[in-house]
């Protein structure tokens, strides 16, 4: 069965280990800019949330993507970027809901979380199991609504 | 460079000019970074006998050589300067979101020169920085003025800054980070004030690499392994911040009460940690790349004392509370917020207060001094006062200058429960002995974070030891000291030391840097540096008889508690201690000593 991310932002404490592991492990240092999962920090509201890739059963990426380089990859079932055929049109960063593609002036790409190839950085080092990698069964995806829905509340007490 | 960035930023504010410089990498080996980095630019650079408060004095930031890394906790800088209260080296540490941007900037420090005409801020942001006026955030509060300088710059920039406390040149006046770390001691934020410099704010995008990536994490993994198996570190911290002491200390008899009157307080309970997480606590927060999360993010919900921050920490709690004799954990909280919105120190506030609050009950501070009654357990007075003396209203402008001068005013310099004129933080060293002896030599004044021997004698880590003996502390002492300077300059939190020890700072040092570091030359670099801090106050005309305490605990014994009827044995333990560092009798380094640190001329 498929894993997904699951991210609980309760246990989040804001640290943004996983902004550092993670672009230590994608750009060779440590540098929050580049990091493929960015904790959405609301300090003053104590609301925190690492947002990251969603790898959509229905991706609007790969729905937008002029050349076909964004598929799912048959292992990990991450929705990943073929660097050889992107061309950098960055339209993919424009269809993502989640903010979650970005393109790096520095590594000169276009790049979004991969899943680390099924062994995801952040999860191994979050120090409050805050990001787990979890198959995909019923109970995830209860708990993933459940999130999206607290999300959802925060996100529009956040524009008020 | 790996680990640092190898660039410093010089801003002289005389002179409107900002300059890059690289870092000297000899400099770097030697001195690590932060702290230490700080002290030798200071050292270097500062005349003799400078006016803490006047152009001449110089102020540092300075971030180490694993800040901005996923090294543990390793999100911290420290604020060099030197001090406005003690007159000796000021090296306030602060951790939050702020240095580590400052590190992304471009930058492992920036020096501040000159004084500003009017108020200005600094603005750096990817290796550039400019001087902009800020005379519309002059006066403004520390919440305030980073809200509005993050809108006029850049929504994810971090902010460093004074409040009201500062401009007015409190000498206790803190510089406050990211709205609720503070860079606490020793009066950095009059230094700012000063030199009508409000802020820095920083944003950065950029790099910061270690030598060895694969080495280094490897590293990193085994040091969060540790902290995960530490109870310190990963429950008691975690889930009631520092002030899960205050029911252990006062057990031990060291919860300073009243101005040191007794180390038992009736009302610890009521202000302790668990107290606090069961009521005004929201949840747990962490500085950036920190596994412990011991930040307290809190919120008093209704009444007189309605307000929303950080903390208290334990010492906060102490000195608001315990130390006035106040038991009212609403009130303590409100007066703690009030210290990161005015930008003082909770320690030496409290501190002065419960020093004032003993001068007024004994009739020495006469009641037409203050405008307010100072009695022990009057929380509205702590609260007040607290306010007053961030705008030096009313007695508040007495409260500014600390408890040594004001005992001092008014003839009872022996009321003041310092060292060097830095107010002692929340350990009674009568019944804590080691921690007295540190605070007696403690580089910036009263401190504990210098050398924390409270792991030891009280908490048992990484051995229990007595705490009531006077045998052996000194070794103790200095063996905290060297690697409480090494981890400061490393940019990694004292913290991480309830379950890491310096080996394990040596093996993230060495693959971050791409230098050799065994555990001795590590743990020497924190000795060098605890010299250097030396040599600077020697210099500024330190003599051994600063290296001193209060007479109450030195001649009246601890009247209840499991340390009644003790004292601090100082001079037997100061000998000790002289020795082991390898100092005269009158607390100078040796030629020999210099020469084995090379500081020798």
């Amino acid at each position: 069965m498929e894993k997904v991310l699951l991210v609980e932002h309760e246990k989040c404490t804001a640290c943004r280990i996983c902004e550092l592991v993670c672009s230590a492990k994608h750009a060779g240092s440590f540098n929050p800019a580049k990091a493929r999962i960015t904790v959405a920090a609301f300090l003053e509201d104590n609301f925190f949330f690492p947002l990251t890739c969603q790898h959509c059963e229905e991706p609007l990426c790969q729905d937008v993507c002029p050349t076909g380089a964004i598929s799912r990859h048959p292992e990990t079932a991450a929705v990943v970027i073929d660097d050889a055929k992107c061309i950098g049109c960055r339209m993919c960063q424009a269809a993502c809901p989640f903010g979650a593609i970005a393109y790096s002036p520095s590594e000169d790409k276009v790049v979004k979380c991969d899943l680390c190839g099924g062994e995801p950085e952040c999860v191994l080092f979050c120090p409050w199991d805050a990001i787990k990698y979890v198959k995909a069964d019923d109970a995830a995806l209860r708990r993933r609504k459940a999130v999206g829905e607290k999300l959802r509340k925060a996100l529009q007490e956040v524009k008020l | 460079m790996y680990g640092w960035t190898g660039k410093i930023l010089r801003v002289n504010l005389s002179a409107r000019s900002v300059s890059v410089e690289g870092l000297c990498p000899e400099i770097a080996e030697n001195y690590l970074g932060a702290r230490g980095l700080g002290t030798k630019i200071l050292y270097d650079e500062l005349k003799p006998g400078v006016d803490p408060l006047g152009p001449d004095n110089k102020i540092i930031f300075a971030t180490g050589p694993l800040t901005g890394t996923a090294a543990t906790s390793a999100g911290r800088y420290n604020v060099v300067t030197k001090s406005p209260l003690t007159g000796f080296i000021a090296a306030s540490n602060s951790g939050g979101y702020f240095p580590a941007e400052l590190k992304y900037a471009g930058f492992d420090a920036i020096i501040v020169e000159g004084a500003a005409d009017e108020p200005v801020y600094i603005w750096v942001h990817n290796g550039k920085a400019e001087i902009r006026p800020a005379k519309h955030v002059w006066g403004k509060n520390t919440a305030e003025t980073t809200d509005i300088l993050v809108a006029e710059t850049d929504p994810d920039a971090k902010v460093a800054c004074i409040g009201p406390a500062g401009e007015k040149l409190v000498l206790f006046a803190c510089v406050v980070n990211d709205k609720g770390r503070a860079a606490g001691r020793s009066g950095v934020g009059a230094v700012m004030g000063s030199k009508n410099l409000k802020a820095i704010v920083v944003r950065g995008t950029g790099d910061v690499k270690v030598a060895d990536p694969a080495k280094f994490r490897e590293a990193v993994l085994a040091a969060f392994k540790k902290i995960k198996e530490s109870p310190v570190t990963s429950q008691g911290l975690p889930t009631y911040g520092t002030a899960v002491l205050v029911n252990v200390i006062n057990q031990h008899g060291a919860f300073p009460t009243r101005n040191f009157q007794t180390g038992v307080f009736e009302g610890a309970e009521k202000i302790s940690g668990e107290t606090l997480a069961a009521t005004l606590l929201v949840r747990k927060r962490a500085c950036f790349g920190c596994p412990i999360a011991c930040g307290r993010p809190s919120a008093v919900r209704s009444g007189k004392y309605k307000g929303e921050g950080e903390g208290p920490e334990y010492e906060t709690i102490w000195a608001l509370g315990a130390a006035c004799g106040v038991d009212n954990l609403e009130a303590v909280t409100k007066a703690n917020y009030l210290c990161n919105e005015l930008g003082l120190d909770p320690i030496s506030m409290g501190s002065t207060i419960a020093c004032a609050m003993e001068l007024y009950e004994k009739g020495y501070l006469p009641k037409s001094a203050t405008d307010i009654p100072l009695r022990f357990g009057d929380a509205d007075a702590v609260v007040e006062a607290t306010r007053k003396t961030g705008y030096r209203e009313g007695v508040g402008d007495l409260l500014a200058k600390g408890s040594y001068r004001l005992a001092a005013e008014f003839g009872h310099p022996e009321l003041s429960m310092s060292a060097k004129k830095q107010e002692y933080p929340a350990y009674d060293p009568r019944g804590v002995k080691g921690i007295g002896l540190n605070y007696a030599t403690s580089n910036r004044g009263g401190c504990h974070v210098r050398g924390y021997t409270i792991s030891p004698e009280i908490l048992g880590v990484p051995e229990k030891i007595d705490p009531l003996s006077k045998d052996g502390k000194a070794a103790w002492v200095k063996a905290f000291q060297d690697v409480t300077a090494l981890v400061d300059s490393v940019g990694m939190c004292l913290f991480t030391t309830f379950a890491l020890g310096a080996p394990d700072v040596a093996s993230l040092l060495e693959p971050a840097t791409g230098i050799p570091f065994p555990t001795e030359k590590a743990v020497l670099a924190g000795e060098r540096i605890w010299n250097l801090e030396r040599l600077f106050n020697l210099r500024e005309g330190l003599t051994k008889a600063d290296d001193a305490l209060a007479p109450r605990l030195l001649t009246e014994p601890m009247p209840e508690g499991p340390a009644a009827g003790q004292v601090v044995e100082l001079a037997e333990m100061l000998a000790d201690y002289y020795a082991a560092r390898g100092w005269s009798e009158d607390g100078k380094p040796s030629a020999e000593t210099l020469e084995r640190l090379g500081l020798a001329v």
